[in-house]
């Protein structure tokens, strides 16, 4: 008898590309990113944490609804979707905002998402995109089936969808592998292994090593990523891409990252499941940290540069905000009109029921 | 007596029979360590230890089968559900699995697992959270649903639900949670599942409510009191089975009726509910009977949640047209 789970697991080893001390390496894997395109990914970067900064805030003062906080993840979320064409589709997980926000998504429509309202669920025509999934996991499956569509028509397009940890012990992510791999078809399914799933340690949501290793069992490439690399995440996503454009079929994704804030802005308090050494050590490894430390050795950024984008952001957001509040409140009635193409009869009497209501 | 919250009462609950009977387990996605995210499970892995009460994985439909498993081990599960708006994830286990136990196994096995579970609007939760889906576990035969609207049903219900020999789905109101306390005997006492209870008493109409439902058709009464209209209120508190007896009787006294539920209006419990009284009463009443209900569309999560939601006023005026008819 032989078992394997031993060997197989050890072959699973974490790629990286910048350290800690923003030093390369890992010159080979070193994608082929101009000078602008590393500025770029800072900036997001910048932008992004900042967002999440005034996000938290805005929904401290009731300004904004359901939010999941996003400081620690950007690596792994902008390196991704740096990776991606325009005409790539996403399956978004609840914490997978800033993603849409680069792919296209108006501000002031993720604020609408964040409150409740369907304007925030409707994608702009250039933005190939499902809104947020709040059920974990369920956006794998459809993963697969948008790649499958993709493939039947020929298209040099990929599926991407994002879930955490926790996510991996759902039916649907397994299910989700498999049918891509079966199908050969051109999806990418990105773990986000932040460590907690809420309060549950990944240590205790499976007896696995790795999560990337979960690939093996479907017959697809899995590989483990320091996720808080973003030139790491980004040549992983790229390579994952071409592959499956060129009909090498799909690439399960783990990115080592880390939530700094609590899992939602809704009474989770993360003190009760993890230590502040925990945080501490995870903070050493920031994304913004390492990577601003890589093009200042490169004359590439420099403080100016840095509070520029801050401003920026906090511009953008202060006028989007003022935006959504502009935005006419959701009415009841327009819920009843996304439910059909056609009202059907009991929706046509209560239509009338709650114009009325809605009109005093 | 003490003064407890609707949660402090689950809580106290469960820890009483996880003293009396060490076959009952409590597990759930972060149940643990964490206590649950509303703290419905604070301090039981503490007292109990990690045998007892214990995290799971991030899977419902895995926490389901778990469940059955256990049970058929000979242990009293009491799994939670994080949410009832996860419920499509455990649906096979609930309703394919579980509730036909004991008919498929010709009662050689029973499925005795109580699955407690958070629902219901007003909390400003994202979607799939809030949404009151008992209606789709009441259709299904094998399963009781129990639904507790104060502290001190709470404990008697789900004392009395984790004792019961057949599965229960046990939900709790989000907003009942902590928006009021009330007495609770400290002692283990049980209430009857299947049976109603008469929350206010009245002469001239009916009002048959659950969960937070009871709460604004108690407002309602309140009301309707200044007009001189004394309604009486009807907390099912089991909305599967539903108690017949109590109603009808209250039917026959006060002619008028209207049904309250926060669910959608189409095929949910308050149709049930208006069925059976004609039935077996048509000729006791004076007006049809009326429903107060939410509009027939996915739960409005955050903005418009306060028009959706049915409230205090929608009952009056329903009350009133069933009085003027």
């Amino acid at each position: 008898m032989k078992y394997v789970l031993e060997s197989v697991e050890s072959q699973f080893e974490m790629f990286q590309i910048l350290n800690e001390d923003g030093k390369i390496v890992n010159k080979d894997d070193m994608p082929d990113l101009s000078d602008e395109d590393l500025k770029e990914l800072m900036r997001r970067m910048v932008y992004t944490r900042i967002l999440d900064q005034r996000s938290i805030a805005l929904n401290r003062q009731g300004r904004l609804g359901f939010y999941a906080p996003t400081a620690g993840q950007e690596a792994s979320q902008l390196g991704s979707q740096f990776a991606l064409e325009q005409d790539d589709f996403i399956l978004p997980g609840y914490r997978d905002v800033p993603q849409l926000i680069w792919q296209g998504l108006p501000l002031y429509q993720a604020f609408l998402f964040s409150r409740g309202h369907y304007h925030g669920n409707q994608m702009p025509e250039n933005v190939r995109a499902l809104s947020p999934q709040i059920i974990i996991g369920a956006q794998y499956v459809q993963a697969a089936g948008v790649a499958l569509g993709m493939k039947k028509r020929g298209k040099k397009t990929v599926a991407i969808t994002y879930t955490g940890d926790g996510g991996t012990s759902q039916g649907d992510f397994y299910e989700g592998i498999n049918f891509a791999g079966a199908y050969q078809a051109p999806a990418i399914f990105i773990v986000q292994n932040n460590r907690f799933a809420i309060s549950v340690p990944v240590e205790k949501q499976t007896n696995a090593k790795t999560l990337a290793q979960k690939a093996v069992a479907a017959g697809i490439e899995g590989i483990q990523v320091d996720g808080m690399d973003i030139l790491a995440v980004y040549a992983v996503t790229k390579d994952a891409r071409n592959r499956a454009v060129n009909g090498e079929g799909p690439t399960l994704i783990e990115t080592m990252t880390y939530r700094y804030g609590p899992h939602t802005m809704a009474g989770d308090d993360p003190t009760r499941y993890r230590t502040d050494d925990q945080d501490s050590e995870w903070e050493k490894k920031d994304p913004l940290v390492r990577f601003r430390k890589f093009l200042e050795g490169k004359k590439l950024w420099s403080e100016e540069e840095e509070n520029k984008v801050i401003e920026e952001a906090k511009d953008d957001i202060k006028k989007a905000i003022k935006e959504t509040d502009a935005y006419p409140k959701q009415k009841v009635t327009d819920l009843m009109e996304n439910m059909f193409e056609e009202l059907p009869s009991n929706l046509q009497e209560q239509m009338e029921e709650y114009k009325e209501k809605e009109s005093k | 007596m003490a003064q407890m919250t609707m949660i402090q009462a689950i809580t106290d609950a469960m820890r009483t029979e996880l003293k009396n009977d060490e076959n009952v387990l409590v597990f759930g996605e972060d149940v643990g360590q964490n206590g649950g995210v509303f703290r419905a499970t604070e301090g039981l892995q503490d007292e109990f230890g990690e045998d007892r009460v214990f995290d799971t994985p991030l899977a419902e439909s895995g926490i389901g089968g778990l469940s059955i498993g256990l049970a058929l081990e000979g242990y009293r599960p009491v799994p939670e559900i994080q949410f009832f708006g996860f419920v499509y994830e455990v649906m096979d286990s609930i309703s394919g699995q579980m509730s036909r136990m004991r008919y498929r196994s010709g009662g050689s096995h029973t499925n005795p697992i109580t699955i407690r579970s958070p629902f219901g609007g007003g909390v400003h939760t994202p979607e799939l959270h809030a949404d009151s889906l008992e209606g789709l576990i009441a259709q299904q035969p094998g399963i009781k649903v129990v639904i507790p609207s104060t502290p001190y049903d709470a404990k008697g219900l789900l004392i009395q639900s984790i004792r019961d020999n057949d599965p229960v789905l046990f939900l709790e109101h989000m907003k009942l949670y902590r928006s009021f306390r009330g007495e609770v005997p400290e002692e283990e006492y049980t209430l009857e599942l299947g049976k109603a209870d008469i929350k206010r008493e009245g002469k001239d109409v009916t009002l048959i409510a659950y969960g937070a439902m009871v709460h604004a058709s108690l407002k309602a009464a309140e009301e309707l009191e200044k007009d001189g209209i004394e309604a009486e209120v009807i907390d099912l508190r089991t909305v599967s089975p539903i108690d017949i007896d109590t109603i009808i009787e209250s039917v026959e006294k006060t002619n008028r009726v209207v049904v309250v539920q926060e669910a959608q209006r189409q095929a949910g419990v308050a149709a049930n509910i208006v069925a059976e009284i004609q039935e077996r009463a048509i000729l006791h009443l004076e007006a049809p009977v009326l429903r107060v209900t939410a509009p027939d569309t996915v739960y409005a999560f955050s903005e418009a949640e306060e028009v959706w939601l049915p409230n205090h006023k929608d009952i009056v005026e329903k009350v009133n047209t069933v009085i003027n008819f």
